[in-house]
């Protein structure tokens, strides 16, 4: 018996938190511009040192100004999603489960688009939308999901399916009525897209929001532990599973939320994330959360640098890249439950 | 024809006596039940008021077929439902008004088949069983592990801790599961229909070491079950339901009459008893009717 210690859970994390950083400097140095590790060493020294007025010019534009903003968005989106997707794969009892696939994704970008439409000089509108448009979401795919009372897993699936593909299409036209019309637009809504930066005066509800939504789904992990084994074993282990439902829904669509009004609908990292994470620290949900939202983070990051630099100079949305990686999973995870 | 045999004494006066003197866990009195689509229609389902007591020790089981209100009772006794009217106590406390946790401290149920959607270790499955008792996030201290090895142990599957429970097979697992609910340390182990699925070999195996645990831990045991044959052989005493209404209480031999049971499972059968003083009961294939 190898019962998880507060030792083991403390190492993994500290771990994957190098291991993020590693790839946060990887990220910082790629790009249409080649940057030196030791240069990029030695100036981010001068920034913890507080000697930031002594950089070059260039460097402050193309590091802190384009880099950073844009790889610190990507650790918020990897990092929300792929929480609120192993969260939502504990409450549905399904491994297929990520906000993508169920459609709260879309629900989100309805819901911000709707927003903005709705009250365009109003900037905290946008995230507003999107966790209310997310909540309204995964209540009716979990409701179209249920059939005799219980949770059927194909039927779950169909619903969140056909309500993704349901709300893009409002997206698309609410997007042609937004100032402007351009087909970015509907790329960052539908594709997902780190390259537009989070408004400034809205960095600490995104920060706070991110910070508050995990941690209060970490306060259920032994929770989700069990309600892995049925709702009523839950219940009959002492799990006060109303209370968990209620923290966990509210919480995983404020983290969807979080993304899609940051980044557009980037798909699967909900799924991939954290799959990869139990196979490489088990299921237990104490280790999952934390080491899921550290691995989305690192991710998104690689993710995002492959997206800048594959093709550059031009850049592909990185909703397209974690898309070609997710669907083969996707299928493969299908398939793997069905035998 | 059986009415002769049935005044057998089934247990020694001996055994009887001692069996009365021990503590009474459960105390299940005229406990009722109603469901309804909402609390203005008519009711769907009703169980009428039902009673009978589990000493520690004791080995209960309900016996019925399908909708005749067992897995209600079972959901009364486990405190998951109030009774619409009556009483369910475990040692004195309504099982209905405890909190969660306490709850879970004091009562193991063990369902039909507990599907497990991850690849989780069957030593960890077990551990479970120390949630109730748990603080914060849980992490497992070296007094949970060793009640969990003990567990384990008490069922015989000590060498399955470090097994995915997916690869075990449906006895293994259902010790697993079992083992679980002991890691519990509960007074009170509820079976909701634990044979389902299993062989007939692993039926018996299990049904002998929940005797073996009632007697060794003081658990009250009570087991739903439609399987005649197992209830005659292992419970002390038997409740038998039928279309929501409570037959007779008793043991099994005081309980197993022909008429009555068949007229409860719309079988013809015979009943006869052992040499151990428990009653038989044998099926006829309808055919052998028809013929005459």
């Amino acid at each position: 018996m190898r019962p998880l210690t507060l030792k083991r859970l403390v190492w993994t994390c500290a771990a994957l938190a190098v291991v993020l950083l590693a790839c946060i400097v990887l990220a910082l140095k790629l790009g249409a511009v080649p940057v030196s590790v030791v240069d990029l060493v030695v100036n981010l020294g001068r920034v913890a040192i507080g000697q930031s007025d002594q950089l070059p010019t260039e460097y402050r534009l193309i590091i802190f100004d384009l880099r950073l903003p844009r790889i610190l968005l990507g650790v918020l989106v990897g990092t929300a999603l792929s929480v609120s997707g192993a969260s939502f794969q504990a409450m549905l009892r399904n491994p297929l489960a990520d906000p993508f696939v169920l459609g709260v994704s879309s629900g989100a970008a309805v819901g911000s688009v709707l927003g903005t439409l709705i009250a365009p000089r109003f900037a905290f509108i946008t995230p507003l939308g999107a966790f209310l448009g997310a909540l309204a979401t995964i209540a009716a795919v979990y409701f179209l999901g249920r059939r005799d009372g219980q949770l059927d897993s194909t039927t779950l699936l169909l619903g969140g399916v056909i309500a993704a593909s349901f709300l893009s299409a409002i997206v698309m036209f609410l997007t042609t009525q937004l100032a402007g019309r351009d087909l970015r637009g509907i790329v960052f809504w539908l594709m997902g897209d780190l390259s537009t930066p989070i408004q400034p005066g809205l960095q600490w509800i995104f920060g706070v929001g991110l910070l508050a939504g995990i941690g209060a789904i970490y306060t259920t992990a032994p929770d989700l532990n069990l309600l892995l084994t049925g709702e009523r074993e839950a219940i009959h282990l002492g799990v006060d599973v109303t209370r968990v439902k209620l923290v966990v829904y509210v919480s995983a669509s404020l983290l969807t939320a979080l993304a899609v009004s940051a980044s557009g609908t980037i798909g699967y990292i909900g799924l991939l994330v954290p799959h990869a994470v139990r196979l490489l620290f088990g299921p237990d949900y104490r280790l999952l959360i934390p080491a899921s939202a550290l691995c989305g983070a690192i991710a998104i990051v690689l993710a995002d640098t492959l997206a800048r630099t594959v093709a550059a100079p031009t850049e592909l949305p990185v909703g397209a890249m974690t898309a070609m990686a997710g669907a083969p999973v996707f299928i493969y995870l299908l398939r793997r439950g069905m035998r | 024809m059986s009415v002769r045999e049935i005044s057998q004494p089934t247990h020694s006066n001996h055994e009887l006596s001692a069996r009365q003197q021990a503590t009474v866990r459960l105390n299940v009195e005229q406990a009722s039940f109603a469901y309804a689509a909402n609390a203005q229609a008519a009711p769907t389902f009703t169980l009428a008021g039902t009673s009978f007591q589990a000493r520690e020790r004791e080995l209960v089981a309900i016996l019925g077929p399908n909708a005749s209100g067992k897995s209600t009772l079972l959901r009364l006794i486990s405190g998951t439902i109030a009774p619409l009217s009556g009483r369910v106590e475990l040692d004195g406390q309504e099982t209905s008004r405890l909190d969660p946790r306490t709850r879970a401290q004091r009562i193991a149920v063990v369902h039909q088949e507990s599907s497990i959607l991850y690849a989780a270790r069957a030593g960890d499955f077990v551990l479970q069983g120390r949630y109730p008792y748990g603080r914060a996030l849980r992490l497992a201290t070296s007094e949970d592990v060793a009640i969990a090895r003990n567990a384990l142990a008490q069922v015989g599957a000590e060498h399955l801790a470090g097994r995915t429970i997916s690869e075990l097979s449906g006895g293994e697992k259902q010790r697993i599961i079992l083992a679980r609910a002991l890691a519990q340390q509960p007074r009170l182990v509820l079976l909701d229909e634990p044979t389902l699925h299993l062989d007939i070999g692993a039926q018996v195996e299990l049904l002998e070491r929940l005797r073996q645990l009632a007697e060794e831990n003081k658990y009250a045991v009570v087991v739903v079950t439609h399987e005649l044959a197992l209830a005659a052989e292992f419970a002390d005493q038997v409740v038998l339901l039928h279309h929501g209404t409570c037959l007779r209480v008793g043991t099994p031999a005081a309980v197993y009459q022909r008429e009555l049971l068949e007229q409860v499972f719309e079988a013809p059968l015979d009943v006869e008893i052992g040499p151990a003083g428990r009653p038989r009961v044998h099926l006829h294939a309808r055919r052998n009717q028809d013929s005459t």
